[in-house]
């Protein structure tokens, strides 16, 4: 039956495609919000708003799928981690909907529009930051006992896990940035360009720490990447990582508009892979993996039916939609063609 | 470490989250479909009153169904965060159930909805049409799912427990568990009659102010045939429905009755019409009874018996004088609806209809019962579900999440604050789209045009901030 025992490594490739999609496509929707405070002007930031307006309702739905889909084919894993950074979660939640409703509304007030931008924003970098917290409390670990979380309410609170909280929100304006590049035009175009160099400066940076810190605060992680064989090929993760800083900063100097945002993507790729690499086949370390976790091969199998069949025909929409929006934004103005 | 506050307070929690978020994909399942409607007869017919009628309702079809999204994203992340062990051990079906309702309704909804709210300039009216039907079939999809999960945990069936987690065996049955028809079909006709009572109390409210208004009488009429239509169907199902748990949630139905069990010298079980329902003299007071009606209706004899709540045991009891009273508001509410269903019908027959002031001043004060008759229904039976999770097999205080008082209260308080600040800018925004005259422009956006919204609310072209100049 070794069908039956492949599914659950199916499910995790497919899991974390979903959050994958979801990372890159509400990463860059959220960085929008997250460069706000470095527009003033109302009619830029109008632009800014526009450029994700059309599509930011159906990023948001892959977090729904990444969510659902744990929970249907990794029961224990999102019963185990959905209470052990539940304040995060909820925060992120909470922050969501500010930003839902500010995206909603900026447009049809005047008077109170100061107001949704600082909703807008303040949503969007929290909810970063959270969704960044959840991720340093997963690498740092979490205490299982019996099947259920057996920590406390704020064991995600570390220097470490701030300080993934703080890199993701770097990460997303980056994102936010390049995807900006492409949209935008003239003197607010250059301005996006002069944003994104720290922007990608500091996510660098960001990213070479988390990388070192991680195997250095958890023995299981440093036997993965230093021990041999593993060193040898995995050398290539830290060389992939430098050549694509040195291109983005070089596609930033010399306004190679469409390819920094495609390269920032890559960049999250990378840092996914890395951390499917420090945690297969564990799903939840030290000691749960991907099939303890998953759900009986009855559940798995009948979802992937959906799955196949229903992803595909979402992707085409979705490239559909986007193909309809293409194109700058312009100030004053809708979508020109 | 799991103190019983915790329980209490992620109970509540659940409570008002999910009541505040089912409002809305009621009002979705009924003003999609009778957007549906009213596009079809506009196609059909070539009359221009249901096209307006169309851009009159699909601005607050709009804000709802935003409403819908942001409240329902809590939902999806809420069964790990607050209810762990329910996730661990029944993941493996409701977990599925929910993937697919992301897969097959959320996802189509959202794929239509931009056409639907903001394509009637750049389409054509065929595929817009088929847009509108897209987004209707989703809203019915997604109840579907929500429904054959929630029905599962009501009267599970198809599954086998192994090491204490509920494993699927048959699809089939997990789906068509026992109650899901009548619970789907009890669902999708109440959201149906919240927004006839919705739509009848905007046409009554128009025609107050000008009873020739050819779209307020037209909403007008349409709603008072749905509503006399609809509610005889839906008492029949609830009965149906009722008679269902009687059979698989035999102490559910002693408490929605009030009933103990029989009296010395008794025969058959008496309709209780009011009283209070006292769990610890297991009594009801000042109980107004008329005997042998509930038996007549229950077991269809006279002196036919059921069992009261004193044959369970104590600790499987539900809190009897809350199923006990939401299920009278409901009741109440449902009757009262048929009542003026048939009022309608009446002054229709008399050629009263559009005259009688009185009456669309009634319409106007009922506007919301389809939808506290709604909440009041899921509180009858996620109430009378309790102490279980799962019916009979797992207990609600074997699922929830190991947490602390203070993280629970914290979110509770969070999401208190929120949903009060949405769920005001939200019923603020409905109630200035209503009271507009039925007569609207096309709404404009999409590409090429200026702010391009596919968003829900964005279908809201007005300033929130009537007196002052909108940005463009």
């Amino acid at each position: 039956m070794s069908f039956e025992f492949d599914l659950p490594v199916i499910w995790l490739f497919l899991i974390g495609f979903a959050i994958a999609m979801y990372v890159v496509m509400d990463g860059f929707s959220l960085g929008v919000g997250i460069l706000f405070p470095f527009v003033k002007p109302d009619d830029h930031r109008d632009v800014m708003m526009n450029s994700v307006a059309p599509v930011w309702d159906g990023n948001q739905t892959w977090m729904i799928l990444g969510g659902a889909g744990l929970y249907g084919a990794f029961p224990l894993a999102y019963a185990v981690y959905l209470p052990a950074m539940y304040l995060p979660l909820i925060l992120m939640v909470l922050a969501l909907i500010f930003r839902g409703i500010a995206f909603e509304f900026r447009f049809k007030s005047t008077r109170s529009r100061p107001f949704f931008d600082a909703v807008f924003s303040g949503g969007s970098m929290i909810a970063t930051f959270s969704q960044g917290v959840v991720l340093g409390g997963i690498i740092q670990g979490v205490n299982v006992v019996d099947r259920q979380y057996s920590g406390g309410a704020f064991d995600w609170l570390s220097p470490f896990s701030m300080f993934t909280g703080l890199a993701l929100v770097l990460g997303y304006g980056l994102l936010g940035a390049s995807w900006l590049i492409v949209k935008t035009e003239g003197g607010l175009q250059r301005r996006f360009y002069y944003l994104a160099r720290p922007f990608a400066i500091l996510l660098a940076v960001a990213m070479a720490v988390v990388s070192i810190w991680t195997p250095l605060a958890n023995s299981r992680i440093f036997d993965i990447w230093f021990t041999m064989p593993n060193m040898l090929w995995l050398a290539v993760m830290p060389i992939l990582f430098l050549l694509l800083v040195y291109s983005i900063i070089k596609g930033i100097i010399e306004r190679h508009e469409r390819l920094i945002f495609v390269k920032s993507i890559a960049l999250f790729v990378l840092g996914l892979v890395g951390l499917v690499i420090s945690f297969f086949p564990l799903i939840i370390p030290p000691s749960i993996t991907v099939w303890e976790a998953a759900s009986s091969s009855k559940s798995q199998s009948f979802l992937i039916v959906g799955y196949c069949v229903l992803i595909p025909v979402i992707m085409a929409y979705t490239f559909y939609s986007y193909r309809v929006f293409r194109g700058k934004v312009r100030i004053g103005e809708g979508y020109h063609h | 470490m799991l103190g019983l506050e915790a329980l209490d307070l992620a109970r509540f929690q659940f409570a008002f989250t999910v009541s505040f978020h089912i409002i809305f994909p009621a009002f979705s399942i009924g003003l999609a479909s009778y957007l549906m409607v009213l596009e079809g007869l506009w196609l059909k017919t070539g009359k221009e009153v249901y096209h307006n009628l169309y851009r009159f309702w699909i601005r607050i079809f709009a804000v709802a169904f935003g409403l819908g999204v942001v409240s329902g994203v809590v939902m999806a992340y809420e069964f790990g965060t607050n209810w762990s062990g329910f996730a661990e051990k029944a993941g493996d079906i409701t977990g599925v159930l929910l993937t697919y309702e992301v897969l097959t309704a959320f996802f189509l909804e959202a794929g239509f909805l931009g056409i639907m709210l903001f394509g009637e300039s750049r389409v054509s009216k065929r595929l817009h049409f088929f847009a509108t039907c897209m987004v209707a079939i989703g809203t019915l999809i997604s109840a579907t799912w929500i429904l054959a999960s929630n029905s599962w945990m009501q009267t599970p069936a198809g599954f086998e427990i192994i090491d204490g987690r509920f494993e699927p065996v048959s699809w089939l049955q997990i789906i068509f568990n026992p109650s899901f028809p009548y619970r789907l079909l009890h669902m999708v006709l109440a959201a149906f009659i919240s927004v006839s009572f919705l739509v009848g109390g905007v046409g009554g409210y128009h025609l107050l102010r000008d009873r020739t208004d050819p779209a307020a009488r037209k909403m007008f009429s349409m709603a008072m045939w749905m509503a006399v239509v609809a509610l005889p169907i839906q008492i029949m199902v609830g009965d149906a429905h009722g008679l269902n748990t009687l059979e698989h949630q035999p102490a559910k139905l002693a408490a929605m009755e009030g009933y103990w069990g029989p009296q010395p010298g008794e025969t058959g079980v008496p309709l209780t019409l009011f009283g209070m329902p006292d769990m610890d003299s297991a009594t009801t007071h000042y109980a107004l009874e008329v005997p042998n009606v509930a038996s007549l209706y229950l077991t269809h004899s006279l002196h036919g018996e059921i069992r009261g709540l004193k044959s369970f045991p104590r600790d499987e009891w539900p809190d009897v004088p809350l199923v006990f009273w939401s299920f009278r508001i409901m009741v109440g509410l449902g009757v009262a609806m048929l009542g003026m269903g048939v009022l309608g019908l009446f002054l229709r027959w008399r050629h009263k209809l559009y005259e009688s002031r009185w009456f669309h001043r009634l319409t106007v004060y009922t506007l919301p019962a389809g939808f506290i008759a709604l909440v009041a229904g899921w509180v009858t039976t996620e109430g009378g579900r309790q102490p279980w999770v799962i019916y009979g097999l797992m207990r609600t205080v074997d699922a929830a999440s190991p947490l602390h008082v203070g993280s629970v209260a914290a979110s509770l308080s969070g999401f208190v604050v929120v949903y009060a600040i949405i769920f005001g800018i939200g019923v603020y925004y409905i109630t200035k789209l209503v009271r507009m005259e039925p007569m609207g422009a096309i709404p404009e956006g999409g590409p090429g045009h200026e702010r391009q919204p596919k968003r829900s609310f964005s279908a809201v072209e007005h300033d929130l901030d009537d007196t002052e100049e909108r940005h463009s």
